[in-house]
């Protein structure tokens, strides 16, 4: 008992120690260097962080041999998270590559603020993945949501931004006060918030009496959880925020943001209520839990799909489309299997190239054609080839057709889904898919069917070119070849890595 | 040695091709043209090896190929381990199988040629014909359910575009209407493989995705499939191939998207369309719905008659009152595709025989007739029958060939239709003879509307201006002359088709009827 703060090695906590400390150096560069530095020199720190950040947690994964705990589980560093943020911060680094291209337009006159939030951002997410403490959970939940907030309303002049800001604050506000809520209820009924502790002294509450308010606790913050990751019923913030923030944004907030919540939720709901068993009916009250996952997926899904049909701002179809994916993506919470994480996270990894690279494409077209609206994208196909058919890689992968990464990762969630019996849910999957693929490929048609205004060449800037090749690239690769994916995620996992791990209490 | 790669080369072979092409210049229209058409040979020369090297007395693949590709991890087994399955690469041909991949090559070839006066936007046209080229082949070149649905969805994104792009006026709503209704078709038939994959797995004890294996494993009298508490799985899956191959044939409820695509896309695209994508139906059917659940198709046998019948009866009947020629030949298709159905139901070698003669007939016969409708369109720009008339004066060529060609889809002796109806009605005859008798009014009213279009356009007072159009250009003759020549072929001498296709059959039918020989 006699740990001190300084007994623990912290070397495995580098890499959020570096994104802190880049996050601080360009909030300080901007501070007193002001207009002496060039807005782009401060992108190249903040990605320099990001890269070097990536390289600590690879090296992490490499060490690792079990579970590293900090002060009772306050901070954990374990396979789990370090997968989550390899993902956050690829995820980042291509946001930064995009925003170089969208700073020369100058909507966005903050740029070192735009930067250090961002960095700021990815923290509170890399903080989300890598914690069993509620308390600690809830701090890095807060740290990504006020950096969204902020950036969200940084093009100050535009009516969109502010009013989308203004949105995401309020209903931003209102989830963390269900999801605060219900926590208070899962505090109450077990007196700590250490995770594993909870785990057990909720099964013990809900065995003597406190049922309903375990269900209860359960409903809110799955309800407030669902804002983060844009799924129904508290998506509907999703369209207007993604129309007014500025593009990289929005794509930091469809993949990152989404990732992290999925990290959270992962993390919070598997650990707690595990456990919770019914004793009169000998049944796990906790697969009844996953049914209102279902359920959940299910309405996103639907959702979804069928409004993206009708839109025709493309960051609005977008934004639907994502809640759609988040749908998709809980799926394999209805019925989990071994297979259950590396499916997750390759879908999410599928998710945030097609994304990534949709969104580049999207923020150069419409900055170009000076409107959102899909029409944008007429005769793209005349005035940029290759992009054209980078984009339609990615609507394809989105949509999920062979061959993409996003066939695989739709294909494997359904497979899951038919080898557990959830026929329903699977069905719904696939009936939804069919939906959607009338809207990707209106973006198609609009490129190769329809003829724009201008015939004038387009060039992608050097830091949007690099994103959209390495996303058609990977989209691509892990289309014919999904080992290389699946088989990447189990060799950086521990050899004894299973998903029941995430469970267990470190030593 | 080639042996061993030789469908993956033929399947691969139009890569070259696309390779090619991308590296020439948009402006070079002429290049590009010639290198899609040229292009088209190496798969035909590699199919001919194929038909050359294939040995006609084995019933079971030849070709084989097998390399493992994707595993996925399933469980965590108790020593820590993962056990994973893979699915595996692989590719195979039979009796069934190879001479649809020679008629795709042959065919491919002479819509490449058919594209000559294809004007806009040459150099996407060709990588996308290639691509659709490639899909084709690999559907019926692989032995593996999981490629089997990449390649059938490969298909569908190259046909969309060619659809949406050169197709005539309503060629969007077309292509959307291809998009939506076959989407429906792969995704029924993506739940049904992988039912069909897990079931395997308590079956067979192995989870397989290996199209031979399964048919062995479902087949078994003994196999858990078969019990009779499993009734409902069998038929359950069987109607959803039935559903999933069904679009794409198409049986009635299922056929509108396949009149747009028809009546909107370029000639040389429905050529490949009529000729061999709706053949993919046909032989999905036979291959996985009648080969893996054959006592099933046996309980749905009169059904499968049915629909057939009233795919004929419906054809021909819309066929007659259309005023479009491609409307006609279109719904005359339909009614075809009925004749499919027929000799499937029959559950009898010969009927089986009758069905796939219908299939590659039938092939041959549209892919004519459609190339016809193009060469005809570029002369008058109309399809309309009154419109139309007297061609035969300005042009005896071609209104000579068109009508030849509808003498051969009517069931004239001595040329391919007719051996493939006689045959699907002989079969039926033996198992349903009421129902065959009612199919029977098919052929009549076939030869009735199909006179009628011909007599039409081709007969009858000369229009002023069509006075000076030119007869068949060289280029022209070639894809005509070809397709006729493989039309009277097998009208003539059907055993070159037959001989290959016995082996395999045979395997089927023993299957279905539940007795050796």
């Amino acid at each position: 008992m006699n740990t001190t703060i300084f007994s623990y090695d912290w070397s495995y906590l580098l890499p959020e120690f570096t994104v802190l400390g880049f996050a601080t150096l360009v909030s300080l560069l901007d501070l007193f260097l002001g207009k002496r530095i060039s807005k782009t020199a401060l992108a190249w720190i903040a990605l320099l962080g990001v890269v070097l950040a990536g390289v600590f947690v690879v090296g992490n994964m490499q060490a690792l041999t079990e579970p590293i705990q900090y002060m009772n589980d306050m901070m954990r560093v374990d396979d789990y998270g370090n997968a989550f943020k390899l993902l956050f911060l690829t995820g980042v680094a291509f946001t930064i590559l995009i925003s170089m291209g969208y700073m020369q337009q100058g909507e966005v006159k903050d740029t070192g603020e735009y930067y250090y939030l961002i960095l700021s951002g990815l923290l509170g997410a890399m903080v989300m993945a890598s914690s069993a403490d509620l308390i600690t959970l809830f701090v890095g939940l807060e740290l990504l949501s006020l950096s969204s907030y902020i950036l969200v309303g940084l093009r100050k002049k535009s009516l969109n931004s502010n009013e989308a800001a203004f949105k995401y604050v309020v209903s931003g506000s209102l989830a963390t006060a269900f999801t605060l809520f219900g926590m208070s209820y899962v505090y109450g009924l077990t007196g700590t918030t250490n995770l594993y502790q909870i785990t057990e002294r909720l099964a013990e509450a809900y065995s003597t009496g406190f049922g309903f308010m375990v269900l209860l606790s359960f409903v809110f913050l799955i309800a407030g959880l669902a804002f983060k990751i844009s799924a129904a019923p508290n998506h509907m913030w999703a369209p207007d925020v993604y129309q007014g923030a500025p593009t990289p944004i929005a794509s930091f907030l469809t993949v990152v943001s989404k990732a992290a919540g999925f990290a959270l939720i992962l993390r919070v709901l598997f650990t707690a209520y595990r456990g919770v068993m019914d004793q009169q009916m000998q049944a796990s009250v906790f697969e009844e839990l996953l049914w209102f996952i279902s359920i959940i997926a299910a309405i996103s899904m639907i959702i979804g799909n069928t409004m993206a049909m009708r839109q025709t701002n493309i960051k609005r179809m977008m934004a639907y489309s994502g809640i759609a994916q988040a749908g998709y993506l809980l799926v394999p919470f209805a019925a989990i299997s071994q297979f259950f994480f590396q499916q997750t996270v390759f879908y999410l990894f599928a998710y945030l190239l097609a994304s990534f690279g949709a969104f580049a494409i999207i923020m150069v077209v419409t900055q170009d054609q000076k409107t959102e609206d899909l029409k944008a994208f007429a005769g793209l196909y005349h005035r940029a080839p290759l992009t054209a058919v980078a984009m339609t890689i990615f609507m394809l992968s989105l949509a999920g057709l062979p061959v993409s990464a996003g066939f695989f990762g739709k294909f494997f969630i359904i497979w899951s889904s038919i080898l557990h019996a959830n026929y329903w849910l699977a069905g719904i999957m696939i009936g939804t898919s069919i939906i959607s693929y009338y809207y990707y490929f209106g973006v198609i048609r609009q490129m190769y069917m329809r003829t724009g205004d201008t015939e004038a060449k387009l060039r992608l800037p050097i830091g949007v070119g690099v994103v959209v090749l390495v996303c058609s690239l990977g989209t691509l690769v892990f289309g014919a070849v999904p080992d290389w994916g699946i088989q990447f995620i189990q060799a950086q996992l521990d050899p004894n890595f299973t998903f029941a791990d995430m469970f267990t209490p470190g030593k | 040695m080639v042996n061993n790669f030789l469908l993956s080369l033929l399947t691969f072979s139009p890569l070259l091709a696309i390779l090619i092409i991308a590296f020439i210049p948009k402006t070079q229209g002429g290049a590009i043209k010639q290198v899609g058409i040229l292009g088209t040979l190496l798969p035909l020369v590699l199919s001919l090896m194929l038909f050359g090297r294939f040995d006609y007395q084995q019933g079971g693949m030849q070709f084989v190929e097998d390399v493992p590709w994707i595993s996925i991890p399933v469980t965590l087994m108790q020593d820590g381990s993962l056990f994973s399955i893979t699915i595996d690469y692989e590719m195979g041909v039979d009796g069934i199988s190879m001479p649809l991949i020679l008629l795709t090559a042959i065919i491919g070839t002479l819509a490449a040629v058919a594209s000559w006066n294809i004007k806009k936007r040459l150099k996407e046209f060709f990588i996308l014909f290639h691509v659709l080229l490639l899909g084709m082949f690999g559907v019926f070149a692989t032995q593996n359910l999981f490629l089997f649905f990449i390649f059938f969805e490969l298909t569908l994104i190259p046909m969309y575009f060619l659809v949406g792009i050169w197709g005539y006026g309503e060629r969007e709503r077309a292509a959307n209407s291809f998009l939506v209704y076959n989407g429906l078709g792969s995704a029924v038939m993506l739940l049904a493989f992988i039912a069909i994959f897990f079931l395997a797995g308590n079956v067979l004890g192995t989870p397989t995705m290996n199209i031979a294996e399964l048919t062995a494993g479902f087949t078994q009298p003994e196999s858990l499939l078969n019990l009779a508490q499993n009734e409902g799985l069998r038929v359950g899956l069987f109607v959803a191939l039935l559903i999933a191959f069904g679009i794409k044939l198409p049986i009635f409820p299922f056929h509108t998207w396949m009149l747009k695509v028809h009546v909107q896309a370029p000639p040389s695209i429905v050529m490949i369309h009529s000729g061999i994508l709706l053949k993919m139906g046909a032989y999905g059917l036979l291959r996985l719905g009648i080969g893996f659940f054959p006592s099933v198709a046996a309980d749905w046998a009169m059904w499968l008659a049915i629909l057939g019948l009233i795919n004929i009866l419906y054809g021909a009947v819309l066929a007659f009152v259309q005023k479009d020629l491609k409307m006609v030949l279109a719904y005359s298709s339909i009614s075809h595709m009925g004749i499919v159905l027929l000799g499937f139901a029959a559950m009898n070698s010969i009927g089986f025989q009758g069905a796939y003669f219908q299939v590659i007939s039938h092939g041959f016969i549209s892919a004519l007739m459609f190339f016809l409708i193009g060469v005809i369109w570029e002369r008058t720009n109309s399809s309309t029958i009154s419109e139309l008339g007297g061609l035969a004066k300005p042009m005896p060529f071609i209104s000579g060939i068109f009508l030849a060609a509808a003498m051969a889809s009517l069931g004239l002796p001595g040329m391919s239709g007719f051996i493939s109806e006689f045959l699907a009605f002989l079969g039926l005859f033996n198992a349903m003879p009421w129902l065959a008798a009612i199919g029977t009014l098919g052929i009549i009213l076939t030869a009735v509307y199909l006179l009628r279009a011909v007599l039409a356009t081709t007969f009858g007072p000369t229009q002023e201006r069509f006075h000076s159009v030119s007869d068949a250009q060289p280029l022209e003759v070639i894809p005509m002359v070809v397709l006729l020549g493989f039309i009277i072929l097998l009208g003539i001498y059907p055993a070159i088709l037959s001989d290959p296709l016995q082996a395999t059959l045979k395997t089927i039918i023993i299957n279905v009827t539940g007795i050796g020989g």
